[in-house]
């Protein structure tokens, strides 16, 4: 498959993973060989000094680049001060900014994500926003200088897939940058449209590490991403309300 | 005097360093970062930065998410 490039770094998955919900480290690593991913998000939180094996451990054992986030946080502020600790720790100038707007939807806040934005844009960040599918916002998040846009299909977790397909393309049509198709995929049929519709990566975690499976569930995921990617590449036919004989229709 | 670190109250000598108060929750360094009042502390001036009364430390690390 072609490569995928953010920020001029390059990829050869287009598949890129979540870490959260995996019943255990050792359940997220089969899974995370199994997807071929090469960029897999990671969130911040307070030390634990009870814990056992680190998600960081798991992520430079597959020589997976490490994308934080910024999950949790509700205001530009936050995000903004999650990002500068994340830098601090993990040595990355690249953030997934995620600033959402209540915990009934996890709906991400266009307000606060394009403050945020604008200022670790300015604080020399690679920034990666996670937003709602509107079109305008992620052409203003472009024009403000972030690496990628990350629309959603549907609410975090939800396995929803895509609700709106049609905003998305529009997102694809006007960006000059990655479009990663991010939240709300529930099976590989969603990774596979989410490729057809034009996006440049799928991003997703949920569906893998929750399903009964997850190292099938994201060698589906990576299959689907591929074969997303090499449907859209070749061009589909059009749709058409009646048939169109392939065959010769005199003898 | 008396800081907060990670939401717990903790009682500490007066010239504690981040780098004494990140080492009451963990002996590792890599990978941790400090707030103090929500200003990143880097891990460069840890041993140079002395707390003072009612500081609110904060100590990060990556988790599974997202």
């Amino acid at each position: 498959m072609d490569e995928l490039i953010i920020a001029g770094e390059k990829f050869g998955s287009r598949l890129i993973m979540g870490t959260g919900g995996a019943p255990s480290l050792e359940v997220l690593d089969q899974a995370l060989a199994a997807s071929g991913t090469e960029l897999t998000t990671v969130a911040m939180r307070r030390l634990d000094p009870g814990a056992k094996g680190s998600v960081l451990d798991v992520l430079r054992a597959r020589g997976i680049k490490v994308l934080p986030n910024t999950a949790g946080c509700f205001t530009a502020g936050e995000a903004v001060l999650t990002a500068r600790l994340a830098r601090e720790a993990l040595g990355t100038n690249w953030v997934k900014l995620e600033v959402i707007s209540d915990e009934r939807t996890l709906l991400p806040d266009p307000i606060e994500t394009f403050d945020a934005a604008e200022r670790l844009v300015a604080d020399g960040f690679v920034v990666l926003p996670y937003i709602g599918d509107d079109p305008a916002l992620a052409r203003r998040l472009e024009q403000a200088g972030c690496a990628a846009v990350m629309p959603l299909g549907a609410p975090i977790g939800s396995g929803l897939g895509i609700r709106n397909p049609h905003n998305i393309e529009l997102i694809v049509e006007a960006a000059s940058v990655p479009v990663i198709l991010d939240a709300g995929i529930g099976t590989a049929s969603d990774a596979a449209q989410a490729m057809e519709l034009g996006c440049d990566a799928v991003l997703l975690a949920t569906a893998v590490t929750r399903a009964r499976r997850p190292d099938l569930m994201a060698a589906a995921m990576r299959s689907a991403v591929e074969a997303g990617r090499l449907a859209r590449q070749a061009g589909r036919i059009p749709r058409r309300r009646y048939a169109e004989a392939s065959s010769p229709m005199t003898p | 005097m008396h800081v907060t670190i990670n939401g717990a109250a903790h009682e500490v000598p007066d010239g504690t360093t981040v780098a004494q108060a990140v080492q009451r929750l963990t002996a590792q360094t890599t990978g941790v970062a400090v707030a103090v009042n929500d200003e990143v502390v880097t891990r460069g001036t840890w041993e140079t930065t002395s707390l003072a009364d009612r500081d609110r430390v904060e100590i990060l690390t990556a988790v599974q998410g997202g």
